[in-house]
């Protein structure tokens, strides 16, 4: 078995035990989703503000694990000040690192819907560039059953994007 | 440790998974509320049923067939024998036990119940207690009543009869896959009676560890599944009343559960090929039967007896080495309560106490325990939940609680 420190690298740990920009939004302007992961009842709530096509803000709020709960940290402060098509553009990249393939249409992709611009053909497997602190996620691949948990915040936060502006 | 504890330790050699290593350590199973393990005698028994004398059943005239046939309703009969069933035609094979229940619900309960009557279940029941209902709620619009629970994670019983009045179905675990809580059967079966209501047991977790005598529940359907108990998993159980079974339509229509089919409509068969369309498990009921057999072989008294003190054990060895570090749900009488421990450690996710854990080969559940209603009422997401079979012993108790140490370690500072 791969080590537990190829999974809990200090910068994970570091963001769990601090994580950033927890809290809420007020909705509107921010709309949210929320996501569950059923294997283990984690349930977090994402709420983003875009204005002008520019995320200006995003907050987490809920529970779960050390993956789940430092990936949204992590995932809160690489796309607050990108363009939305970035922020998708992120998102892709870093589900191709942990291996989850992002082609429209592919079995197990709840999240491929309306992430696909003109520039998105095929996957980019593995290819985690550019990504900066979020690579200390990159092992989490070696424990299959922790993918969900790291990408829990990410699915909620396309959900989000997608979101009607004024969640009645 | 009492003389007990040790006596069923060599029952774990029986269990060829158990004796698997990885990474050079030996497996800490701790999972058995989830499924259990198998024995050989019922690996074996399956592998030799399919080699010598494996047939289509209730079908055709040759004699493997016929051979076949008898090794099927063989099986029933030991399930029987074993909840103490008055009638072998009472016991239904269905998938697994969430088919049972649910059997319960939308036969039954399609059948005989109307928007406005009211179901009472518990705030400890699996998903597989809830959901059925629900369903059944939002497509006729049944009611549902809830008793809850007392502070120590028992069934609180001051409303009962008033939850009960008018009722027409009471359908509780008699043991909690979350909290280990053995509830009070007989008593509760009487007072849904009293209130004119049937009676339905969800037994998945108290079969595989109690002595059962369904008699004397008095109960009207009784649930529960093979996987837990020793045999394969693709075989579940309802045992139900006969006079109920044949007031309950088939729940699923094919080959195997009718008497005639013409075409303009179909007989159904008899209690309890109505309830068994298609093809059976029968390969499993062979593992099944093996696996009665190899419990009846220890004694659900001793066997019992084992996890009482083998609880008694964990739930000291536990509250000792960590004191406030560890929240323990659940009664903490073993006399009410079944080997099943779940826990909150620190403040660590339960995904994570169990990745550490895991590391040491410490397998056990980290979840929801398909009991979310109770999760919520517990004011938790998730706990690690770890839980104790025949095979399991003091050095496996030990073992969770080093690992926890080291989870300790781990995630401090
Ligand atoms: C109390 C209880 N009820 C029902 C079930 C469902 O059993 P099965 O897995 O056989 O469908 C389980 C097992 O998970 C259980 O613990």
């Amino acid at each position: 078995m791969p080590g537990l420190e190829d999974l809990y690298r200090e910068i994970i740990l570091d963001h769990y035990r601090t994580p950033r920009n927890r809290g809420e939004l007020p909705t509107p302007p921010a709309r949210l989703a929320v996501g569950h992961n059923p294997l283990c009842g984690d349930e977090v709530t994402v709420y983003v503000d875009v204005e002008d096509g520019t995320v200006r803000d995003v907050k987490v709020a809920g529970q779960g694990c050390s993956i789940s709960q430092s990936s949204a940290s992590m995932m809160t402060q690489a796309v607050i000040g990108k363009r939305v098509g970035e922020v998708q553009s992120v998102v892709r990249r870093f589900k191709a690192m942990l291996s989850i393939d992002e082609r429209p249409g592919s079995p197990g992709d709840p999240a491929t819907d309306g992430a696909d611009g003109a520039d998105d053909t095929g996957s980019v497997k593995g290819d985690g560039s550019e990504l900066g602190e979020l690579e200390a996620l990159r092992g989490v691949v070696k424990f299959p059953v922790r993918i969900k948990c790291a990408t829990l915040a990410w699915n909620t936060l396309v959900e989000a994007l997608d979101a009607p502006r004024d969640p009645a | 440790m009492t003389s007990t504890v040790t006596d069923l330790t060599a029952r774990r050699a029986d269990f060829p998974l158990l004796r698997r290593e990885i990474d050079g350590k030996r497996i800490v199973y701790l999972d058995s509320a989830n499924s259990s393990q198998k024995p050989e005698s019922v690996i074996e028994a399956m592998a030799d049923f399919a080699r010598t004398s494996y047939a289509p059943i209730n079908r055709s005239a040759y004699r493997l067939a016929a051979e076949a046939t008898d090794a099927y309703e063989a099986a029933r009969s030991k399930v029987a024998r074993f909840v103490n069933a008055p009638a072998d035609d009472e016991v239904v094979f269905t998938k697994n036990a969430t088919e049972s229940l649910n059997l319960v619900a939308k036969a039954w309960g399609g059948a005989h119940l109307r928007a406005g009557d009211v179901v009472v279940l518990t705030h400890m029941e699996h998903h597989a207690n809830i959901v059925p209902w629900h369903q059944l709620a939002a497509e006729r619009g049944i009611v549902l009543r809830w008793i809850p629970l007392t502070d120590h994670g028992e069934l609180d019983l001051t409303d009962l009869d008033e939850l009960l009045d008018g009722a027409k179905v009471f359908s509780f675990t008699a043991m909690s896959n979350v909290l280990g809580t053995i509830t009070p059967v007989r008593l509760l079966v009487d007072a849904a009676h009293r209130a004119g209501a049937l009676a339905v047991v969800d037994a998945c977790q108290y079969v595989p560890h109690n002595p059962t005598d369904i008699q004397a529940w008095d109960a009207d359907f009784v649930a529960f599944s093979s996987h837990k108990m020793c045999g394969p998993s693709g075989i579940g159980l309802l045992w139900g009343r006969a006079c109920l079974l044949d007031e309950t339509p088939p729940f699923l229509g094919g080959g195997n559960m009718i008497s005639d089919v013409r075409l303009d409509g179909f007989t159904p068969a008899p209690v309890p090929a109505k309830f068994e369309a298609g093809t059976p498990p029968i390969i499993e009921a062979a593992g099944l039967g093996a696996a009665i057999d190899y419990l009846d072989g220890i004694g659900m008294v001793d066997l019992r007896r084992h996890e009482m003190e083998l609880t008694e054990y964990a739930l000291s060895t536990l509250q000792q080495r960590f004191g406030d570090d560890i929240r323990i749900h659940g009664p903490r009488n073993v006399e009410v309560r079944g080997g099943v421990i779940s826990f909150e450690f620190r403040d660590i996710h339960p995904h994570d106490v169990s990745q550490v854990l895991d590391g040491d080969n410490v397998c056990v559940r980290a979840g929801h325990h398909c009991a979310k209603p109770l999760m919520r009422i517990l004011g938790v997401a998730a706990t690690v939940r770890a839980s104790l079979y025949l095979y399991n012993d003091t050095a496996d108790v030990d073992a969770l609680a080093d690992a926890l140490d080291r989870a300790g370690d781990f995630f401090s500072i």
